[in-house]
């Protein structure tokens, strides 16, 4: 084979061959021209992490501290050190809306977020460098394509071994003590990237599961599963999902309402009886 | 409410009279009289079918609860065609796609075949689901009309306990068909009541075993609950709601006072054909309602709780509404555990939940009794009490529902936090106090409005009701015209019977020997707290006086000038 290229080679001009090359000079600096905003999260250039630095100094340091160390005032915690909680961490906090937070609550709640990916992907890369702890996934880890279904009852499994207990058993959340709550997994802005983060990171008051106890194909498996079971047909009216509690209710107003509304209607008809 | 339908003597309707042509039911004579000829069908039903009963839409909610068992029987005949009643463990390789390859008992197996592969079997289920939901409600709501009024009183106080029976056995029969399925829900309800059992002092352990075969799940327990659930107790119900019916028919119906309602008679329709086509009506409406819900609510989708395994748990793990007392009681009972030697004795699930169970039925089963010992009344009744003409047992009613709905509330305390956003501890911490101050609460309040009530009826009879009439006298005076209401209706708002007062017998003879005392001083005044509610209602004297007193005007500025002249 190299034979062959030298052959080729000793056939063409030099000519060509410098012009080749400045061709394809100028194509790569034209591509790089372009492509170099774009981060890689491989190793972040050190303009981002500037750039991380300056958005988590404004919107994050007054309770993490200026260098994420965290903030404690008279004993209480205004915000825990996360020098050591990873790019997941914060791609998650800050992706759902829960970081910053609105005021001081029990616990970060989800709202709208008003932060670019850019820029969640630069603090997230600061705070990354900070320390050691899950970097943000890539598609490969999360994304449930192409699972059978075996796996994906498998997952069902995992879910409801692992994770029913607090956010019920089709991921529509529940109570924890003193206000605060497992969140839904379902419904507008869940992505399945905050899922697999949510997992590795551990936020509020989730404990944090490794790839020791929940691997990656597991994690995909448990994403599927709870998609699909949100996708699937109701038999009915949900009545939300969460168990038996609505179902009496449904029972009471609907079924014991609607009938003693029968029973008055029949009673006030009169008989004629001959 | 329990107003009384207005009695017609003058409709054309009430005349006798037999229709032209041919009788309808001629064709029949030959079949009928067949089985007369066999079985005397003309004596049973010559008097059965005139039976009288009285009509008033609040007598049709025990009919709701014996509708929703005949639809239970019915479609629960349908799913043990299906439903295969064991713990043998298999591999899911059925329709439905999330659970493929997962191992799951055959119970569990055949409830998701049943609900995707048999034609019609979800349906059915969730019918049978929504029928059993509405069999305890209906028998609750019936049980509570019962209790307001007075239907419970001499003759009737051993159907009063029949129907706690059949009420306790509801609970059962339901915790039961619960249990079956053998999905996560079931399993953990199971679990709860495993706990009941051990939590019982010294047998618990031993009950448990007998119960489950051994130790908690083992592999008995599906079959014998299966056994429970459509032969021992759907027997029981059959064979109580037989006595139930047939003590109604023996001491027939009870009746709201009205004009021409005695103790010794009923005013009503006949059941034929008038309360044929009313309840068999019914029926059918019933029939159709839980059908509508089986096909447009969903309950209980077993699929999603996936199989019952012991290491698995749901948030928002909660019983059917009927079981929903003992929960609560028992999520928000403090801990309080005794270790006495090398023992546990476990107060905390013992005292709220075996302990809940007895006090709700017993105390239900004994009101019958305590009432009429503190009342002393021992004649019969077959007119029902206006509620509020019974202040203190409305107020036990009342304060007994708002007890049991506090114990609602906090068995669902973990969705209430959820939806809510509010604290679960919270919730709990509010819950202990409030079931016992709300029900005082209750109480006070219901017997106030009693009161108010009462003498709104009494003012009514003896002033009539407003006209909105501002009549203005010749000296000024400004007065409300008052109308006087019809007799009918000062009947029956005033007909009630009063009873007096115990006087305590001597508990010693005219020589100084004690014997024994029939009236207590304490039973006296018990007595007398009972009946302190109540005002006396006005004499025939009172309203006499008060018609030929003009009584019917009130003044709006009550001054002896104005009276005089609104006076003639």
């Amino acid at each position: 084979m190299s034979e062959r290229i030298r052959r080729r080679r000793t056939r063409r001009s030099p000519l060509r061959r410098a012009a080749l090359i400045g061709a394809a000079l100028v194509v790569m600096g034209g591509l790089s021209a372009i492509a170099a905003p774009t981060v890689s999260s491989a190793s972040p250039l050190p303009t981002e992490i500037s750039t991380g630095q300056q958005i988590f100094t404004k919107n994050c340091s007054s309770c993490h501290g200026l260098n994420a160390q965290g903030v404690t005032v008279n004993g209480t915690v205004i915000g825990p050190n996360i020098q050591n909680a990873g790019a997941a961490a914060v791609s998650f906090q800050m992706s759902s809306g829960r970081m910053p937070m609105a005021g001081p609550q029990q616990q970060a709640q989800r709202k709208p977020n008003t932060f670019s990916p850019e820029e969640i992907k630069a603090v997230a890369d600061y705070v990354g460098g900070l320390g050691k702890g899950p970097g943000i996934p890539n598609s490969s880890q999360y994304d449930p394509t192409g699972l059978t279904a075996e796996q994906i009852a498998k997952g069902g499994e995992l879910f409801r071994t692992n994770c029913s207990a607090c956010h019920n058993y089709a991921g529509k959340g529940g109570a924890l003590s003193n206000g605060n709550y497992a969140p839904p997994l379902t419904g507008t802005g869940v992505t399945n990237e905050q899922i697999w983060e949510a997992l590795r990171t551990g936020p509020q008051a989730m404990p944090v599961f490794s790839p020791s106890q929940l691997s990656d194909d597991d994690a995909k498996s448990i994403i599927a599963y709870l998609s699909s079971v949100n996708s699937a047909p109701e038999s009915g009216y949900s009545l939300g999902g969460i168990g038996p509690v609505t179902e009496g209710a449904a029972a009471w107003i609907v079924g014991i309402g609607g009938l003693v509304g029968f029973a008055l209607w029949i009673a006030s008809r009169g008989a004629r009886a001959r | 409410m329990a107003k009384p339908t207005t009695v017609s003597t003058d409709s054309e309707a009430l005349k006798s009279s037999t229709p032209p042509g041919r009788p309808p039911l001629a064709g029949l004579g030959g079949p009928v009289g067949w089985l007369d000829d066999r079985i005397g069908l003309a004596k049973l039903s010559r008097h059965n079918l005139r039976k009288v009963f009285p009509d008033h839409w609040s007598f049709l909610l025990g009919e709701i609860a014996l509708y929703s068992f005949i639809i239970l029987l019915l479609t629960g005949v349908f799913l043990t065609i299906w439903f295969k009643p064991s713990m043998n463990e298999v591999e899911y390789t059925g329709t439905y796609q999330l659970l493929r390859g997962v191992p799951m008992s055959e119970a569990y197996e055949s409830t998701l075949t049943l609900s995707f592969d048999v034609r019609g079997g979800l349906l059915v289920r969730q019918v049978h689901h929504w029928a059993a939901m509405l069999f305890a409600a209906a028998a609750t709501v019936h049980m509570l009309r019962v209790f307001f009024t007075g239907a419970f009183r001499k003759p009737r106080e051993i159907n009063w306990l029949i129907g706690i029976g059949l009420l306790s056995m509801a609970l059962i029969e339901g915790f039961a068909g619960y249990s079956l399925p053998d999905d996560l829900l079931s399993g953990t309800g199971l679990r709860f009541v495993d706990g009941l059992i051990r939590s019982i002092p010294v047998i618990g352990t031993w009950a448990e075993f007998l119960v489950f075969g051994g130790e908690f799940p083992g592999t008995l327990i599906v079959p014998r609950l299966y056994m429970v659930h459509i032969l021992l107790v759907p027997g029981l119900l059959l064979a109580l709601i037989g006595a139930h019916l047939a003590l109604v028919v023996y001491l027939k119906h009870t009746q709201y006072p009205g004009p021409g309602r005695t103790e010794s008679n009923v005013v009503g329709y006949p059941l034929f054909p008038v309360y044929m086509a009313k309840a068999g009506g019914f029926f059918f409406i019933v029939f159709g309602v839980t059908v509508l819900m089986g096909a447009f609510l969903s309950i209980n989708p077993v699929w999603k709780f996936g199989p019952y395994t012991p290491n698995q748990i749901t948030a928002g793990s909660q019983p059917d509404w009927y079981m929903g007392f003992v929960e609560g009681a028992i999520r928000i009972f403090p801990p309080l555990e005794s270790h006495w030697g090398h023992t546990t004795w476990s107060w905390q699930i013992f005292l709220p939940g075996v302990g809940m169970l007895a006090l709700l039925f017993g105390a239900l089963a004994a009101y019958p009794f305590i009432e009429a010992w503190i009342t002393g009344d021992k004649s019969e009744h077959h007119l029902l009490d206006r509620p509020r003409n019974a202040a203190t047992r409305t107020s036990f009613g009342v304060a007994g529902v708002t007890w049991y709905a506090m114990f609602w509330i906090a068995g669902g305390n973990d969705i209430l936090a959820n939806q809510f956003h509010l604290s679960l501890n919270t919730i709990t911490w509010f819950m202990r106090f409030a079931v016992f101050i709300a029900p005082v609460l209750a109480f006070i309040v219901t017997r106030r409005i009693c009161a108010s009530l009462q003498r709104h009826d009494a003012e009514k009879v003896l002033h009539g009701v407003e006209t909105g009439v501002i009549v203005r006298t010749p000296a000024g005076g400004y007065y409300e015209d008052h109308m006087p209401i019809p007799v009918d209706e000062a009947f029956t708002i005033s007909q009630h019977k009063e009873y007096p007062a115990l006087e305590p017998t001597p508990a010693v003879d005219e020589n100084g020997v004690r014997v024994p005392q029939r009236v207590s001083r304490r039973r006296a005044r018990v007595r007398d707290w009972f009946f302190r509610a109540d005002m006396p209602k006005p004499t025939a004297d009172e309203v006499t006086a008060a018609r030929s007193h003009g009584g019917a005007r009130h003044a709006v500025e009550s001054s002896e000038e104005q009276k005089s002249v609104s006076q003639h």
